[in-house]
């Protein structure tokens, strides 16, 4: 799909700007580089890292966070105390920086980078899902769900969990667009997925550099981004919508 | 008789807050016993207490002379099939995300009477009975009027064949009209089924035509029990007698008469610790009343009363 | 001719395709107790709501009159309209916990309204908060008026917001089933508070409501409203004692009584308000229908009562419709 290997150095065409202002060029629609590098290639190219490595992390935070704040919310006592303890220390103490640590000791790679993303998302989940399961399990559907004899784990399947899955929708894109992020500072580390291939954080990051003299290398990985999460809201937006039948 | 479902001394606090306080209460087997009171009586927690949805902070509960607090949690879930429980708003009661045909095979699948799919002929059986067209199966709570929802919920609570059910307020959300078609249902399906209500009003007309007998709350305690027919004509306590006055009549005369020469019943304050509930709006109060709280004691035959007035002559 | 606070004439209110209110005519006058009552969907919530022109904005509407102290609501400029409510008919609802605001102090909300209507400064505000929560029977009113919603009790706040409600001295107090959400002993009160409020100040009382024994020791005259429409309205003595109109029959047999029956059951449910009737609405579940029920019934004239029913037609001559 795209007109270029994305990692082709061309230091003869380097920082040139987009196709439409002068003097661009047709052949590289979205400008090139500071080494000459066409940005709609690596565009293309980083979407495959970013989106893989931004939604599997959210989806992998989404359901150990969930899970985890169900279980908080709805079972209470010795679990909620313990799950809170562990969302609590999480907030308080940089986990993500000392994991980042760990990567960047021990190298990086996918999942290890996706691991230490989940690690930095799951809180996201955990709190929300905690706090609406706990005002869902005071609700009359809910009680009379335990009146007709209903088990812990068709309600928590059954009863909870649809209720807050459009909550869990929405965190799941913005928690997406957050770990895109984090993987461009993993990357600017060095510690990152795959140095050799590009990732829109890691172009964001580099074009920072540019702002000044070549507006384009940060702006049209950011726009990526941009579309990206939006895209992510929408849809989640839409799930949601699906997913109550009174809104059908 | 045997009571069918009994608190004994049961008590309930949420943090400081005592919710019930000792109460003795029983149900036998084909009864209609309403409990009323003004809303933070403790009537809602019994009735979620009789079946241990809410579990006491002291006393035990029976039901079919089993001590329900000593079951383990896999026993009591198997005994709700005997024990349900309808509530007020149908609309916050029914999962709003569950088909009607879904809501109302659960009680038949999670107690092993049916599977899935062969819990439909009794389902759409049921639907006929409280009077709903059984083809709506596939559809959505919201998709329904109050009273069709209440229908449902009805549904609900009596397919998997229940002796006792506790059902808290279920009419003061529908319209008047609607509120009658509810009460023949609930009637017919006592009769058909054999069913004992535990019914909870604020709705003390409803109540005197219902209830075989009547068990008045005040502050988390039980003030006076016995036949409706008896208690409202001669009330042995004040506070049933000010429920009583309170009562709204439809005749604009007499309504009128009233409102001109009724006094006005002080506001409700907390009473000292130990004291009788009522002690500060009670007409008749005395020294002995902010002392200590009245026993529930017999004062006639079916008739009980937690009130000094009864014991101790002026 | 005493003076008109509110006057309906023949109000059409319509959601898309329902047909909430169809036709509906309704007046007030000064020192004069209304009650309107009906089940729900029986139109009377759209009904005053369109009175006060606070319907929502998908909604349609049309009236041959429509007037709020001789104004029309209808094409009011907004401010005009604003200073209308609040200062001219007050509104008090049911729920007074959605009504109030919870992060200001109550004396706030009253003196807020004091001082917008009343022009009053701020501190002759605090001080005839202080009085009309006197008024309304709260007693320690300067504690009181430092206080935020939630520290009332249910009756409390109700009564809180009826004392913001006389604020701006109004002519007519629109009450929209106010005391639906209480305890009866409470709710005997708060009718007692708002009938001797009302008697002392002379205003109109709009009293909206689906209980008919509730209102039936505070109104002068009854409205009934089904499916969108007027079925019988008239003096509260003849329409307790003598309903003309099987709809009315119907929902006073209904009550249950402790002295007297359970009550007789209506069978059915109101009519689909999206699909357009020809005949009266009521004719489906009526134990009186005749033939001639398949076409609308007008107005008739019976008595001090006016009924949308052919049995009152040999009675009594047609009035306008």
């Amino acid at each position: 799909m795209a007109p270029y290997p994305p990692t082709r150095i061309d230091l003869r065409q380097r920082l040139l700007p987009p196709a439409w202002p002068q003097p661009g060029r047709p052949a590289h629609l979205l400008g090139t580089d500071n080494v000459g590098r066409d940005m709609l290639s690596r565009i293309i190219w980083g979407a495959r890292i970013s989106l893989a490595v931004g939604l599997s992390a959210a989806l992998l935070g989404a359901v150990a966070g969930s899970v985890l704040g169900l279980c908080a919310g709805f079972f209470g006592g010795a679990v909620d105390a313990a799950i809170s303890w562990l969302i609590n220390v999480q907030l308080a103490f940089p986990f993500t920086l000392f994991a980042i640590f760990l990567l960047a000791v021990f190298g990086g790679g996918f999942l290890p980078v996706v691991g230490v993303l989940a690690l930095a998302t799951w809180v996201n989940f955990a709190r929300i899902v905690r706090s609406q399961t706990l005002s869902l399990r005071a609700q009359d559907f809910v009680t009379a769900a335990h009146a007709v004899g209903v088990g812990a784990p068709r309600i928590l399947r059954r009863y909870i969990f649809p209720a807050v899955l459009p909550s869990i929708v929405v965190v799941a894109s913005f928690s997406a667009a957050q770990a895109i992020l984090t993987e461009a500072a993993l990357s600017f580390l060095g510690v990152g997925v795959d140095p050799t291939i590009p990732s829109w954080g890691a172009m964001l990051n580099l074009g920072r550099n540019y702002l000044q003299t070549a507006w384009w290398m940060a702006t049209f990985p950011g726009i990526a981004i941009a579309l990206t999460v939006l895209g992510a809201n929408l849809m989640g937006d839409w799930l949601g919508t699906r997913l109550d039948p009174r809104a059908r | 008789m045997a009571a069918l479902s009994e608190a004994s001394g049961v008590s309930v606090r949420y943090g400081g807050v005592a919710a019930l306080t000792d109460v003795d209460f029983a149900v036998s087997a084909g009864e209609t016993v309403a409990i009323i009171g003004e809303s933070g009586c403790g009537k809602s927690t019994l009735g979620r207490t009789l079946l241990l949805l809410q579990p006491p902070t002291s006393g035990t509960v029976r039901f079919r002379g089993e001590d329900l607090t000593a079951l383990p949690a896999r026993a009591l879930r198997q005994r709700r099939r005997f024990m349900q429980m309808m509530f007020q708003d149908p609309y916050a009661s029914l999962n709003a995300r569950m088909t009607i045909g879904e809501t109302l095979a659960e009680p038949l699948v999670v107690h092993g009477l049916a599977t899935w799919r062969t819990a439909r002929p009794r389902v759409a059986q049921m639907l006929a009975r409280v009077g709903l067209d059984p083809g709506v199966t596939s559809r959505y709570p919201h998709e329904f009027s109050g009273g069709q929802r209440q229908r449902i919920a009805i549904a609900r609570a009596v397919i998997a064949g229940p002796d006792l059910v506790v059902a808290d307020e279920p009419l003061s959300a529908l319209d008047i009209t609607v509120q009658g078609q509810i009460l023949d249902l609930l009637a017919a399906l006592q009769a058909a089924q054999n069913l004992t209500y535990v019914f909870i009003s604020h709705d003390l007309p409803v109540v005197r035509h219902i209830a075989g007998r009547v068990a008045v709350m005040l502050g988390g305690r039980m003030v006076e029990q016995g036949p409706p027919a008896e208690v409202f004509a001669t009330p042995a306590h004040p506070y049933t007698q000010a429920l009583l006055a309170a009562v709204p009549i439809p005749d604009p005369a007499l309504a009128r008469a009233r409102m001109a020469t009724a006094a006005a019943l002080p506001a409700a304050t907390p009473a000292p610790p130990n004291a009788c509930p009522f002690v500060p709006r009670c007409p008749a109060a005395r020294p002995i009343c902010t002392e200590s709280m009245p026993p529930l004691r017999d004062i006639a035959a079916h008739r009980r009363a937690a009130c000094w007035l009864n014991e101790v002559p002026a | 001719m005493t003076e008109t606070l509110l006057d309906i004439a023949n109000l059409h209110v319509r959601f898309g395709a329902t047909t909430a209110v169809a036709g509906a005519c309704l007046h007030v006058s000064k020192g004069e107790a209304v009650g309107l009552v009906g089940e729900s969907g029986s139109g009377k919530s759209a009904t005053i709501l369109a009175a006060l022109r606070l319907h929502p904005p998908n909604a349609r509407i049309s009236a041959t009159h429509l007037t709020l102290g001789g104004h029309d609501v209808l094409t009011l400029p907004q401010p005009a309209l604003r200073r209308l409510r609040g200062r001219f008919a007050a509104m008090i609802f049911q729920d007074p916990l959605t009504a109030l605001n919870p992060l200001l102090t109550i004396g706030t909300q009253i003196a807020e309204v004091l001082t917008r209507h009343r022009a009053l400064s701020p501190a002759d505000a605090r001080r005839q908060a202080a009085a009309l929560l006197t008024q309304v029977g709260i007693t320690d009113p300067a504690r009181r008026l430092a206080q935020y919603p939630h520290e009332f009790s249910g009756g409390m706040r109700q009564r809180a917001m009826i004392a913001a409600a006389l604020a701006g001295d109004p002519a007519l107090l629109i009450a929209d089933e106010p005391t639906t959400a209480l305890d009866v002993t409470v709710q005997a009160e708060l009718v007692r508070l708002i009938a001797g409020l009302q008697r002392q100040r002379g205003m109109g009382l709009l009293w909206v409501t689906h209980d008919l024994a509730l209102m039936a020791g505070i109104v002068d005259r009854v409205v009934v409203m089904y499916a969108g429409r007027v079925m019988e309205s008239g003096p509260v003595a003849a329409l307790y004692a003598n309903p003309r109109h099987p709809y009315t029959i119907a929902l006073l047999e209904s009550l249950p009584r402790l002295d007297q029956g359970r009550g007789r059951v209506l069978a059915g449910g109101p009519p689909d308000l999206t699909r357009p009737t020809s005949g009266c609405v009521f004719a489906p579940r009526c134990s009186a229908r005749m033939p001639r029920c398949m076409q609308a019934p007008p107005m008739f004239a019976a008595g001090d009562s006016h009924v949308a029913c052919w049995l009152a037609a040999p009675a009594g001559a047609e009035v306008a419709a």
